[in-house]
């Protein structure tokens, strides 16, 4: 094999995967490496079996669930924005060419003691049940500041001050009751819990816009998800970075990595069928758990994955979001709920994959902190849930003194909003300049016979 | 229903290439799809597959979307989604090279075990302009393709000889029917559609 490379990238998770693929696109010699025998990393989708063993090891597999094969179960629930940076991604890159999206068919708030659907629209907004008369009247006016806010118009910006009014006090200058605030802060922007109120309010407002657009963009709700699972994703950016000249190289351990005298990342030896091999390059791009020794963490998220019948959804949606808020159920931080099932063909005809997330908050038991979402989802006994908890990790340095570049994990956000600006940010920091995406030549020519 | 017939029918097939590097998977695409062949053959850049249509009959056309590994199988890291709903595989071997077969038969048990229950599979023995070098015996391939129930044949994608009939075969074997039937599931959605809404029309 070859010795020198420009870019080595180890762990196949969707971040080193988009990265690999945007790298090997410009022309970079990239080798990407994985210690286990399958894509993903922290962002694969397992089958039944792959899951049993994972998180109930030595327990047998219950027939009663179906073939293994026909599940594909995600370890980190997360959806698309329909206008997010990640699909915008997924266009330019044509990856859209190896992976299907079908739309989520709902958004909802848990409130009350009942899912509710999150108005998304100003119609939605004044029909909805989940807000009061006069409130509908203030939420609308909001809504249209933001959707007529422009940059340059000062006229539009009602003399609010983006970068220095906080959330909170654009919220108060419509008005706004705390139930309304608390809807948009985490059903519409998603913030999952209440520092952002006190922050300036751009972010919040973009994020409120990039929701609306989500939802304009197909309707039912902003959300896509890949038919097959999340784990479809790494893998079709990874075809798109051997397409262009990736080495991909699974199964293969990382026995050392080397460094100068000063520390600088020089590369790795690795053994490959039993022969030991040095590989070079100068930068290496990795996941948390291929440098322990160079990342923290600060939180814990839990995540629990379910095996349905049934979905606690009254339209006949078949997969769904459901927020319940931190202020439903006395906790800082919100809980998510992410149903897929057979539609989407994550689990077989008549089963559903129930994945239930937060941040970790004191020392009560998981299951015990996720209580209000079990009730929703009607779930008694665990034996067809499986929990896992897992750090937030992310890297103590910049990598601008090892040229060593580390990934975040992936957060408790319910969307990818976070980790493509995690990608942007190490492409930043890995290449020296801006992302900036050219929509690719179609790679294909076609011949008549 | 014969009146059904005389209506143009087209389908479309995801067809993969499979079997050890260097064989020939990507010269027998070329040879099917350009016509060419190239001693000094590199990994297409950029191919994320090729098409090719076929007329099968007066008014049967099949478009074949021919994905090639692009080298992922060289360390044997091939993606699962590679061959997902693949309706056809040609799996290769080089009649020179008798370690090549062994790897086709592991990637031929491989695709019965994840692959589409109704895949058509393919063995092609390439490199039959080598005769004088050949290592694997037809008829022991011949045999095991037959009681593997696969298709088989021996090809040159260096002269053309035998490659357009593999596809040829393959597209006699499809199930049109269920194909062109299933055009009309539920639609997924279409992220390169362009976005029709700008921020003017957010939330209102
Ligand atoms: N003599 C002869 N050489 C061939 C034939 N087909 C391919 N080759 C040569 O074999 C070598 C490998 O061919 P490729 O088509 O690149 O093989 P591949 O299976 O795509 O290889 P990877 O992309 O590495 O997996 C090239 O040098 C070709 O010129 C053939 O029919 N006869
Ligand atoms: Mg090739």
């Amino acid at each position: 094999m070859d010795e020198e490379y420009d870019v080595i990238v180890l762990g196949t998770g969707l971040t080193e995967c988009v990265l690999s693929g945007l790298l090997s696109v410009e022309g970079k010699k990239v080798l990407h490496i994985d210690r286990q025998d399958y894509y993903g990393g922290e962002s694969a989708s397992l089958n039944l079996q792959q899951l049993y063993e994972k998180f109930k090891p030595g327990k047998e597999v219950d027939a009663s669930l179906g073939r293994s094969r026909d599940y594909c179960v995600d370890l980190i629930p997360k959806f698309l924005m329909a206008n997010g940076e990640l699909t915008n991604i997924l266009v330019h890159t044509n990856v859209t060419r190896y992976v299907e999206f079908k739309q989520i068919d709902g958004s909802f708030v848990f409130r009350y003691g009942k899912p509710s659907k999150v108005p998304a629209t100003e119609y939605e907004a004044v029909t909805s049940s989940l807000i009061g008369l006069f409130e509908k009247r203030r939420l609308k006016n909001f809504l249209q500041w933001v959707a007529n806010y422009k940059e340059d118009d000062v006229a539009t910006h009602k003399g609010l001050k983006l970068d220095i009014d906080t959330t909170d006090a654009v919220y108060n200058k419509f008005g706004l009751e705390e139930g309304t605030k608390n809807f948009i802060g985490h059903a519409m922007a998603l913030y999952d819990n209440d520092e952002y109120l006190q922050q300036p309010a751009r972010e919040a407002v973009e994020r409120v816009v990039l929701y609306c657009q989500s939802v304009a963009r197909y309707g039912k709700s902003p959300y896509l998800y890949p038919l097959y699972g999340l784990g479809e994703l790494p893998q079709g950016f990874s075809r798109l970075s051997a397409i262009y000249g990736g080495t991909f190289m699974l199964s293969t351990k990382v026995e050392q990595v080397l460094y100068d005298e000063a520390g600088v990342f020089q590369g790795v030896k690795l053994s490959l069928d039993g022969e030991e091999h040095v590989v070079k390059a100068p930068q290496v791009i990795a996941d948390p758990t291929y440098f322990p020794e160079k990342v923290s963490s600060s939180e814990k998220v839990i995540r629990t994955i379910s095996i349905v019948d049934q979905l606690p959804l009254k339209n006949g949606e078949t997969s769904a979001q459901i927020i319940l808020t931190g202020k439903e159920t006395g906790r800082k931080n919100d809980i998510y709920i992410a149903l897929i099932g057979s539609e989407h063909k994550v689990a077989p005809q008549g089963k559903n994959i129930a994945i239930v997330s937060s941040i970790i908050e004191g020392d009560k038991p998981p299951h015990i902190q996720l209580e209000s979402a079990f009730k929703l989802l009607g779930i008694k006994a665990f034996d067809r849930t499986f929990m896992g908890l897992s750090d937030l990790f992310a890297p103590i340095e910049d990598g601008s003194k090892d040229n060593v570049y580390i990934s975040k994990s992936y957060d408790a956000t319910s969307h990818f909003e976070s980790v493509t600006e995690d990608v942007k940010d190490i492409y930043f920091r890995v290449t020296g300049k801006p992302l900036k995406l050219t929509k690719l030549e179609e790679g294909e020519f076609n011949a008549q016979a | 229903m014969s009146a059904t017939q005389q209506e143009p029918r087209f389908a479309q097939f995801k067809l993969v290439l499979l079997g050890e590097s260097a064989v020939g998977k990507s010269s027998i695409v070329h040879r099917f799809v350009k016509d060419s062949f190239d001693d000094f053959r590199e990994s297409t850049i950029g191919a994320a597959f090729l098409t090719q249509t076929i007329q099968l009959d007066e008014n049967t056309t099949i478009k074949f979307e021919i994905w090639d590994t692009a080298g992922q199988e060289r360390y044997k890291s091939l993606a699962p989604m590679y061959y997902r709903n693949a309706n056809a595989a040609v799996v290769v071997y080089d009649i020179t090279q008798e370690a090549s077969l062994e790897r086709a038969k592991s990637w031929i048990k491989e695709l019965q075990r994840q692959a589409n229950q109704d895949l058509v599979i393919a063995l092609a023995g390439n490199k039959l302009d080598l005769e004088s070098e050949r290592k694997v015996a037809k008829e022991a391939a011949q045999a095991y393709a037959t009681e593997e129930g696969l298709l088989f044949f021996e090809v040159s994608a260096k002269t053309g000889q035998g490659v357009k009939e593999i596809f040829q075969s393959i597209a006699e074997k499809l199930p049109l029917e269920s194909q062109i039937k299933s055009k009309s599931q539920p639609k997924s959605v279409n992220l390169q559609r362009p976005s029709t809404n700008n921020q003017s029309s957010c939330c209102s």
